[in-house]
C-alpha cells in the first residue's frame, strides 16, 4: 500500500508538471508536440525490451518480441518525423 | 548494471523528457528539445538491456532492428499533408506496446506462481483497457484520415445503447481480471471488448472533429504507459507516459474550446451525419453568388497593401502550400504585407496548417493567431481563403441555432474583399451554407486549389 501511494504521488506530480510545460507550447507547434510527445509514450519500450528478453515462456518472449517491434516504431518514427518537421520552422 | 544505478540513469531519462518538452515552448529552442527527448529514451533502453535478468539478446535486437526499420521508413517517406494519419498510426502502437507488455507481465506473474499483488492486476487491467481502445481507434483514425474507410460520421440506431452495454462489460470484465488473475482469457477477452469499444468511439466521429480526436488518443496512448508503468513498478513509465496523457489533454481541451463545444459533444454528437436544419443553400446562394477571373482578382492583388491568407483543410487536399508561398512572396514583392490567419482547428490535426506553410518555407513569424488576427481584419485589403469553410462562416456569430453557433471564427468578412478558392459551393463539414459566399464584398475563385493558386501567380505577374 505504501508502494502504491508513493507511485501515484510520482504519477499526480508529473501531470501537473506535463501541463505547465505543455500549456506553454505555442499553437504552432502543436503538430511536432504531439508526434514527439508521441514518441516519448513509446517509452513502454523499457518494459518491451524486459519482456521479451527475460524468456520466461515462449508466449512472454513473443509477446515481448511483438511490443518492442510496436514501441520501437513509435519511438523512432516519431523522434524522426518530429525532427524532420521542426527543422522546417525557419525564421524570415 | 545495479539496480540503483539503472534507476538513476531512469531519473536522468525522465528529467531529459521534461527538458524535451519545455524546449518545444519556442520554434528556435524546439530542435533541441526534440534531441533531449531523443537523448533520454536512448539511455533509458540502454540502461535497461544492461539489465542482469536479460538472458538473451537476439529478440530484443531483431525486434529493435525490424522496428526502427519501419519507423524510420515511415518517418522520411510521410508526406507533410499526411501527417495526421502518421500521427494517429503512432498513436496507435504506442498503446497496442502497451497491451503486449502489461499482458507478458501478467504470465510472468502467473508462471512465478508468488501470487498476485491487488495495484498490479489493477494496473494490468486498465493497461489492456486503454491500450486496446489506443490501439483500435487510432486504426479507425487512420483509416478515416487515409480514405480507407469513409470519413464521414458513422452511426446507426442504438449506438449509444452498444457503446454503454460494451463500456459495462470492458469494466465488468477488468473487475473480473482483478478477482481472477490467473485467468489469461480474462485478459484476452478484455482487450477484445476494448477493441470494439475503441472502434465504436470512433467511427461515429466525422472528418473536421478529427483533431479532437487525435489529441484524445494522444493522451490516451500517455496514459496506457503510465498504467504499463504501474504494472511494472517502473516510475519513468509513470512519469513519461503522464506527460503525454496530460499534453494530450491539453490539446483536447484547445480543440474543443476553438470549436465551442464539449468533449461529449464531439464524441456522442455524430455531427456532419445527418442533414442539419436551418438556412436553405438556394436562399442563401440564389443570385447572389459573384465569380471572378484570376484577371479580375490580379487587379485588386495589384494594388492591395495588405493580403491574409486564410488556409482550411482543401488546401492539403490539393497540396496548394508551395503555390500559396510563391504568391505570398510575390506580393510582398510588390510591398504588400503578406499574413497567414490560422484557425485552431483547420486541418485534421492540431497545428496542421503551421506544419505544411513550414514546410513551403513561409516564416512562421507570419503566421498569426486567431485572436491576434482578428482585429487585423478591417484594415485589411483582400482576404484570400483557400480550403477552408466553417471556419470563416458568419453564421457561428449571428445564428443560434445553427450547428456552429458560438464557434470562433475568423473574421474575413470584415476584410474590404474575400476571394474564396473552392471547386463549387458544397458545403463544409457541417453541413451548412455559408452566407460569406454570397456576402456582397466576396468574389468567387471556382477551381482546384493549386491551380487557381498558379492561375493567380500569372495573372498578377501579367498585371504588373
Amino acid at each position: 500500500m505504501e508502494l502504491l501511494v508513493t507511485t501515484l504521488t510520482i504519477f499526480v506530480l508529473a501531470i501537473f508538471v506535463g501541463f505547465e510545460v505543455i500549456t506553454k507550447v505555442p499553437p504552432t507547434l502543436h503538430t511536432p508536440l504531439m508526434s514527439g510527445s508521441n514518441a516519448i509514450s513509446g517509452i513502454t519500450l523499457v518494459g518491451a525490451v524486459l519482456s521479451s528478453g527475460t524468456q520466461h515462456t515462449t508466449l512472454t518472449t513473443a509477446l515481448g518480441f511483438a511490443a518492442v517491434v510496436f514501441a520501437t516504431i513509435n519511438v523512432v518514427g516519431g523522434f524522426l518525423v518530429t525532427n524532420r518537421m521542426l527543422a522546417m520552422f525557419k525564421r524570415k | 548494471m545495479p539496480p540503483v544505478l539503472i534507476n538513476l540513469a531512469y531519473l536522468v531519462a525522465s528529467a531529459l523528457f521534461i527538458l524535451g518538452l519545455k524546449g518545444m515552448s519556442h520554434p528556435r529552442t524546439a530542435v533541441r528539445g526534440n534531441l533531449m527527448g531523443a537523448a533520454g529514451m536512448l539511455i533509458a533502453v540502454v540502461v535497461t538491456l544492461l539489465d542482469r535478468r536479460i538472458i538473451s539478446y537476439e529478440m530484443i535486437i531483431g525486434g529493435l532492428v525490424l522496428g526502427a526499420a519501419i519507423g524510420a521508413i515511415l518517418a522520411i517517406r510521410i508526406q507533410m499533408t499526411a501527417m495526421p494519419q502518421m500521427v494517429a498510426l503512432l498513436n496507435g502502437f504506442g498503446g497496442g506496446a502497451s497491451v503486449l507488455v502489461a499482458g507478458a507481465a501478467l504470465v510472468e506473474a502467473q508462471v512465478a506462481g508468488a501470487g498476485f499483488e491487488t495495484q498490479m492486476t489493477v494496473a494490468t487491467a486498465l493497461s489492456a483497457l486503454i491500450g486496446g481502445v489506443t490501439f483500435f481507434g487510432s486504426l479507425i483514425a487512420f483509416g478515416k484520415l487515409q480514405d480507407l474507410i469513409t470519413g464521414n460520421a458513422v452511426v446507426f440506431p442504438g449506438q449509444h445503447l452498444l457503446s454503454a452495454l460494451v463500456a459495462l462489460s470492458a469494466v465488468g470484465l477488468a473487475v473480473g481480471l482483478v478477482l481472477r488473475p490467473e485467468s489469461m482469457e480474462i485478459y484476452w477477452a478484455l482487450v477484445g471488448v476494448a477493441a470494439v469499444l475503441g472502434v465504436l468511439a470512433t467511427i461515429g466521429i466525422g472528418g473536421a472533429d478529427m483533431p479532437v480526436v487525435i489529441s484524445l488518443l494522444n493522451s490516451y496512448s500517455g496514459l496506457a504507459a503510465s498504467a504499463t508503468g504501474f504494472v511494472l513498478q517502473n516510475n519513468m513509465l509513470i512519469i513519461a507516459g503522464s506527460l503525454v496523457g496530460a499534453s494530450g489533454i491539453i490539446l483536447t481541451q484547445i480543440m474543443c474550446k476553438a470549436m465551442n463545444r464539449s468533449l461529449a459533444n464531439v464524441l456522442f454528437g455524430g455531427l456532419g451525419a445527418a442533414p442539419v436544419a436551418g438556412a436553405k443553400a438556394d436562399d442563401v446562394y440564389g443570385g447572389k453568388v459573384k465569380s471572378a477571373s484570376p484577371e479580375e482578382i490580379a487587379i485588386l492583388l495589384d494594388s492591395a497593401r495588405r493580403v491574409v491568407f486564410v488556409p482550411g483543410y482543401g488546401m492539403a487536399v490539393s497540396q496548394a502550400q508551395h503555390a500559396v508561398r510563391a504568391l505570398a512572396k510575390l506580393l510582398e514583392d510588390k510591398g504588400a504585407e503578406v499574413i497567414f490567419a490560422v484557425h485552431p482547428v483547420a486541418g485534421r490535426m492540431p497545428g496542421h496548417m503551421n506544419v505544411l506553410l513550414a514546410e513551403a518555407d513561409v516564416p512562421y513569424e507570419a503566421l498569426l493567431e486567431m485572436d491576434v488576427v482578428n482585429p487585423m481584419f478591417s484594415q485589411t485589403d483582400v482576404s484570400i481563403v483557400i480550403g477552408a469553410n466553417d471556419v470563416v462562416n458568419p453564421v457561428a456569430r449571428t445564428d443560434p441555432q445553427s450547428p456552429i453557433a458560438g464557434m470562433p471564427i475568423l473574421d474575413v468578412d470584415k476584410s474590404r474583399t474575400v476571394v474564396v478558392i473552392k471547386r463549387s459551393l458544397s458545403p463544409g463539414f457541417a453541413g451548412i451554407p455559408n452566407p460569406l459566399f454570397a456576402a456582397d464584398n466576396t468574389l468567387m475563385f471556382f477551381s482546384d486549389g493549386q491551380k487557381a493558386v498558379n492561375d493567380l501567380i500569372a495573372a498578377v505577374k501579367e498585371a504588373s
